[in-house]
């Protein structure tokens, strides 16, 4: 078990900058998730904590230690891929304890066919057996310790993987979107599955993804990155309702939060919400807006899609004046809204997110400081 | 023969006839003139049954060449992957000129056998060639590479291995390409980081199949050698480089002992055969392709 830090991270390909100064503190026993679009560096950063590429400056701190210069074993870190990244040639159980038969066999003990002529072999062997059989057994995959992964669904494989992983005791998990090759439905279980091993263990768990509702439903805090940059470190509740910049707003959520350019908002709606000068876009969640009659305090615009979801439904209404289309969440008990009707979409003042030119946010008080 | 059968034995006549009048009606004739004493140019010729078989064990040359070509065989195949594995290695491993070098490497493939063979025989020359001068400018003695019973199949295997290891290079770089490197990274993960380890757990089991073809290719190119024999040692000295197709060729063209080159040739055959079964079947057990 261990906290990580990771101070002033710099990472760059050639000429292209895949990691612009991130620091970020991973608690002890947290579930941290780096979420963000393919090509943000998330996978960089993973690579570069297990010591797999190295950072052209900064700092990575294992339980306090600067592991500058280790290799990926001695950080005492253990890996899951996406790939599963399993030895073909190798049973389950050789899978799985792999990294111990790399720590506590001598590499004439590791020989094959004489290595178990040599002394105490055997009895390391024996602890060996015991400790793979156990995650084994943890993991639900005691009975296939035989087979070679090529036998294995998908499912069993990113089993035997996890098992690879946790029979070293690592002082944390690194996670590389370990779901994103196995079926929706199998995706959800494996959630909860890995959700509920990180409670046994209590072990700093590292987890990548590009899935959002991967990274809101499993973690305890989420970093958002985008090129490169880490946008906002928060916990899930939080970075859905109080975003700091319109990316983290835009990529988390389904359906995507509204955003509309303040310039094509009419004056009397600048005044209702009270926008200042300075806010360039402004955003609300499809549950934050409804939909009333036509008036000027609402944005008017013309239905142009209704998605039933059953318990939701999801009324698509483009707005007049070319503003872009904007998605309303009604309850399924309400009036329906058929394409072509001409509405309205009320929002609250205070439920509408604003941010300025360079897409960050400007929070209320902010600006009634700034104003002030 | 139902309609549908016809057709289909229409449509595939022209490689049944192809392949009946190229490999196995040759084939077949083989197998009749080596249970005879036929002698090429004869009009008349009569069975033998296994006599020329029999006479063949007997022959103390053909059992040298067929020593030879064991050892032979042996040599170049391990030389043959262990050089091309290594060169195809370093070659993915660097960056600059990698173009040049896998080029560089593949021209003795491309080059014509027997060409080749006199351009060594011209830098194995006891006394003009390239290699004892090296020798004599570090004060060493002259060697008659190709005239010493101890030298001379030693010299063909480094040809031998020279010709090919370009082609086993090229076909291991195509399977190391193959291999991910999520398990390399998984490798390092789990420790097993150092040279023997990547070649124990990731590079050669990932390399199975192209190691197999590797093998099985090399070792029936290595079977038929002559060029070079035939150019550089004609078997010679004291048939201390005889091998197998040599033996053959000799029996067969030189002295037009034609029933007994034939069962040579089934011999020959044979070997070659079972070599490949046996190959494919050990090496499909330890081939993971997954």
């Amino acid at each position: 078990m261990a906290a990580i830090d990771l101070l002033g991270i710099e990472k760059r390909y050639g000429a292209t900058s895949v990691l612009k100064d991130v620091s970020l503190s991973i608690q002890d026993g947290e579930f941290l998730t780096l979420v963000g679009p393919s090509g943000c560096g998330k996978s960089t950063l993973l690579r570069i904590i297990a010591g797999l590429e190295s950072a052209d400056s900064g700092q990575v701190r294992i339980a306090g230690r600067d592991v500058a210069g280790d290799r990926p074993k001695q950080r005492n870190v253990a890996m899951v891929f996406q790939s599963y990244a399993l030895y073909p040639h190798l049973t389950v159980f050789d899978n799985i304890v792999m990294p111990l038969r790399m720590q506590r066999l001598t590499s004439a003990q590791r020989f094959p066919l004489l290595g178990r002529l040599m002394p105490g072999r055997n009895r390391i062997e024996r602890e060996i057996r015991a400790e793979g059989e156990e995650v084994a057994a943890m993991l639900g995959v005691g009975h296939l310790l035989e087979r070679k992964p090529g036998q294995l669904s998908g499912g069993q494989r990113q089993r035997v993987a996890l098992g690879r992983a946790m029979v070293r005791h690592p002082a944390a998990f690194l996670m590389d979107e370990p779901l994103s090759n196995l079926d929706a439905k199998l995706r959800v279980q494996m959630r909860t599955e890995i959700m509920s091993l990180h409670r046994e263990l209590g072990t700093t768990f590292v987890y990548v993804t590009h899935d959002q509702a991967e990274a809101m439903t499993m973690s305890d805090r989420v970093a958002v990155m985008m090129d490169g940059e880490l946008l906002q470190l928060a916990g899930p509740e939080q970075l859905y309702a109080d975003p700091d910049d319109l990316r983290v707003a835009e990529m988390i959520g389904s359906p995507q939060i509204n955003v509309i350019p303040a310039g094509m908002l009419a004056g009397a709606h600048r005044a209702a919400w009270g926008l200042p000068q300075e806010v360039a876009t402004v955003a609300f969640r499809p549950e934050r807006g409804s939909i009333t009659q036509q008036s000027d305090a609402t944005l008017n615009g013309v239905v142009s899609m209704s998605e039933n979801l059953g318990a939701d439904i999801f009324v698509h209404v483009r707005l007049d004046g070319d503003a872009g289309t904007v998605v309303v969440r009604t309850g399924a008990d309400g009036p329906r809204h058929a394409a072509g009707e001409v509405v309205g979409v009320s929002v609250e003042g205070r439920e509408v997110l604003w941010f300025d030119a360079g897409k960050k946010r400007i929070r209320r008080q902010d600006a009634e400081v700034l104003a002030a | 023969m139902s309609h549908q059968n016809l057709r289909g034995w229409m449509y595939s006549a022209p490689s049944v006839l192809m392949m009946g009048l190229l490999l196995f009606g040759p084939l077949l004739a083989v197998l009749f003139i080596s249970l005879t004493d036929w002698q090429l140019g004869q009009d008349s010729f009569s069975f033998t049954g296994l006599g020329n078989f029999r006479a063949l064990f007997a022959d103390a040359v053909f059992l040298k060449s067929l020593r030879n070509t064991c050892i032979y065989v042996l040599l170049v195949v391990s030389g043959t992957v262990i050089l091309g594995l290594l060169v195809a290695i370093l070659l993915e491993s660097s960056d600059g000129l990698k173009g040049f070098y896998r080029t560089a490497h593949f021209v003795p493939v491309m080059a014509a056998a027997s060409a080749m063979a006199v351009v060594w025989g011209t830098m194995l020359h006891p006394t003009i060639g390239l290699f004892n001068r090296v020798l004599h400018v570090f004060g060493y003695a002259s060697i008659s590479w190709l005239r010493d019973e101890r030298t001379a199949l030693l010299s063909l295997v480094v040809i031998g291995i020279w010709q090919g290891f370009g082609y086993a290079m090229v076909l291991f770089i195509s399977g190391l390409k193959a291999v991910p490197q999520s398990l390399y990274d998984a490798a390092e993960v789990d420790g097993a980081d150092g040279v023997v380890d990547r070649l124990r757990f990731v590079i050669l089991p990932m390399m199975g199949p192209v190691l197999m073809f590797v093998v099985i290719v090399t070792a029936v190119r290595a079977f038929s050698v002559f060029d070079t024999v035939r150019v550089l040692t004609g078997g010679g000295p004291n048939y201390s480089t005889d091998v197998l197709l040599y033996r053959l060729y000799t029996e067969s063209f030189d002295y037009l002992r034609t029933g007994y080159g034939a069962a040579l040739t089934v011999v020959f055959l044979i070997i070659v055969v079972v070599l490949t079964l046996v190959q494919a079947k050990v090496m499909d057990k330890r081939v993971h392709y997954s």
